[in-house]
């Protein structure tokens, strides 16, 4: 059975709705990536699975339970972080503060420590005593990662953590994807760039205005596939 | 006349004022609340310990000490029962709420307590002088002041230094976010409303000691306390006290040129701090 599951999710901002029936699953240690243009439903649907957006109890199942209409910090206590799209650091906490408010609901002893994200990324290291906000890009979303990481989260999600970096940056980004996984965290990102996603995902979903339109492993996935479930048949 | 004499005394007034903004800065700075029930829950306070003081028998200051917990429970509950569920975008609710429990505690004091004015007890602290450098001080306003100085030393220690502190400000910075942090937003509101009404309950004390009151005194505390905050620059808890220090300061100074000038001079020194300086004297970095 999937650790974390949604079951005909929808999800609608007023009037708007934004995701349709959306069926995806996690297995444990897993990483699935999530693929779609913009507007697609990619944030929505990480906003649903953290509980910042509230719905259905059912249409969510974490490790068997319904959670989906629990807030986000209890869902965030049951073990599943996120890395929200923009970084969202705390402008009036310092690096090594936004590191540690991630450890506010602390779940058991696992890995991941302040040392142990000072290892992955150690550039926070030396700026640790500095304004989270200011840091570079690359910085910050290296600080958003570890004060997810605090939590020793089972989950992950990561919301577009390449977005607006540079190719090297994005590189150091990815490179600490395996130590995360090793940390024994299942993990779904969203990505815009495929080509990244293909390469660190286990399966890939790809969403199209708010429907999921098509999934499998990267092996499986043709490009011409991937581009009429991007971009629509008629593209 | 004693130039000095009244600055000093001015100065120890500014505590007593600072004590007053000092539960609206906290407030107004984690969760962008404007109280206007401020002044009230200062004077409820007093009547509580007043209470205490004639049930038990025992001194304000120990009974200061029983009413801490209550007022923080008092705190805590207001702000989950009914301040949470108007906190929003939107800052009008808010004000529109704090007025009206301003209105209720007025008229609830009014019924429970009639329109008499009291006073607490002192003893002999409430005469009581030593001599510094030649200028007499009052032991209670120089106890004011240090309590002042106490309660903003420790709020900063509180903020800047633990984890309760640090999910204050996270909370302050971005509810949405602080929530994925496993941070209850509305808790930690609540918390903070409960820590403001314990320094309300110390403003109470010293309130209650050094004049009297009675159910009606509420709103012009709670302008004092306002232009404290307002002059001092939102957010910042030491700008809180110096705001209350300028206030005093203003009021003695007016008072010794003329009796009559006391309220306006305080008021006077806000509008010209307000002039020149619109954020306040040491606003947030970021806001
Ligand atoms: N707060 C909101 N209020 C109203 N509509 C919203 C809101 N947030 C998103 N939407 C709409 O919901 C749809 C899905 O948005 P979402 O942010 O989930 O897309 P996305 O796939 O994450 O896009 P991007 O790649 O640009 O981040 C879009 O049409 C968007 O305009
Ligand atoms: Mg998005």
């Amino acid at each position: 059975m999937a650790m974390l599951s949604t079951h005909g999710l929808t999800a609608h901002y007023g009037q708007f709705q934004a995701l349709f029936g959306v069926d995806i699953t996690l297995d444990a240690g897993e990483c699935v990536a999530i693929i779609g243009a913009n507007g697609a439903g990619k944030t929505t649907l990480l906003r649903s699975l953290s509980g910042v957006l509230r719905n259905e109890p059912q249409s969510i199942r974490y490790r068997g339970e319904p959670i989906g209409a629990l807030p986000a910090d209890a869902v965030m206590k049951r073990g599943v972080a996120m890395v929200p799209e923009g970084r969202k650091l705390f402008p009036s906490l310092t690096v090594e503060e936004n590191l540690l408010i991630g450890a506010h609901a602390r779940r058991g002893s696992g890995s991941w420590t302040l040392d142990a994200i000072y290892n992955l990324f150690p550039i926070l290291k030396e700026r640790r005593d500095n304004a989270g906000t200011a840091l570079s890009g690359g910085q910050q979303q290296m600080v958003a990662i570890g004060r997810a990481l605090m939590s020793n989260p089972d989950v992950l999600l990561c919301d577009e953590i390449s977005l607006g970096l540079a190719p090297v940056v994005i590189r150091d980004i990815y490179k600490a994807m395996p130590r995360i996984r090793e940390g024994g965290a299942a993990v779904i990102i969203v990505e815009q760039d495929i080509g990244q996603a293909l390469e660190v995902a286990d399966r890939v979903y790809c969403m199209m205005e708010g429907r999921v339109t098509l999934s499998g492993t990267p092996t499986d996935l043709t490009r011409e596939a991937i581009h009429a479930a991007y971009f629509g048949a008629a593209a | 006349m004693n130039w000095i004499d009244t600055i000093v005394q001015g100065i120890l007034l500014g505590g007593l004022y600072a004590l007053f903004a000092a539960g609206l800065s906290l407030v107004f700075g984690i969760m962008r609340l404007v109280n206007l029930a401020h002044g009230d829950l200062i004077v409820l306070a007093a009547y509580l310990i007043l209470l205490i003081v004639s049930l038990l028998g025992l001194s304000p200051f120990v009974a200061a000490l029983i009413a801490l917990p209550l007022m923080f429970g008092l705190g805590y509950v207001l702000q989950k029962v009914v301040l949470n569920r108007v906190l929003g975008e939107d800052i009008l609710p808010p004000l529109l709420v704090t007025f009206g429990i301003s209105v209720v505690i007025q008229n609830a004091l009014l019924q429970g307590a009639s329109a008499d004015t009291r006073r607490l007890p002192t003893g002999d602290v409430g005469v009581a002088s030593i001599s510094l450098g030649g200028i007499n001080v009052g032991i209670l306003p120089l106890l004011t002041f240090g309590s002042a100085v106490a309660v903003i030393l420790i709020l900063n220690h509180v903020f800047y230094r633990t984890a309760l502190g640090r999910s204050f400000r996270a909370t302050s910075d971005d509810p949405t976010t602080a929530s994925l942090m496993g941070i209850r937003p509305n808790a930690v509101f609540a918390q903070a409303t409960g820590i403001a009404m314990m320094i309300v309950t110390i403003a109470a004390l010293y309130l209650g000691m050094r004049a009297n009151f009675d159910p009606a005194v509420g709103p012009a505390r709670l302008i004092y306390a306002f232009e404290a905050v307002i002059i001092g620059g939102l957010g910042s808890l030491w700008g809180t006290l110096a705001g209350g220090v300028i206030i005093g300061l203003a009021q003695t100074i007016g008072a010794a040129i003329n009796p009559e000038w006391q309220i306006l001079s305080g008021h006077i020194a806000f509008l010209l701090v307000l002039l020149f300086k619109p954020r306040g004297l040491f606003p947030r970095a970021f806001d």
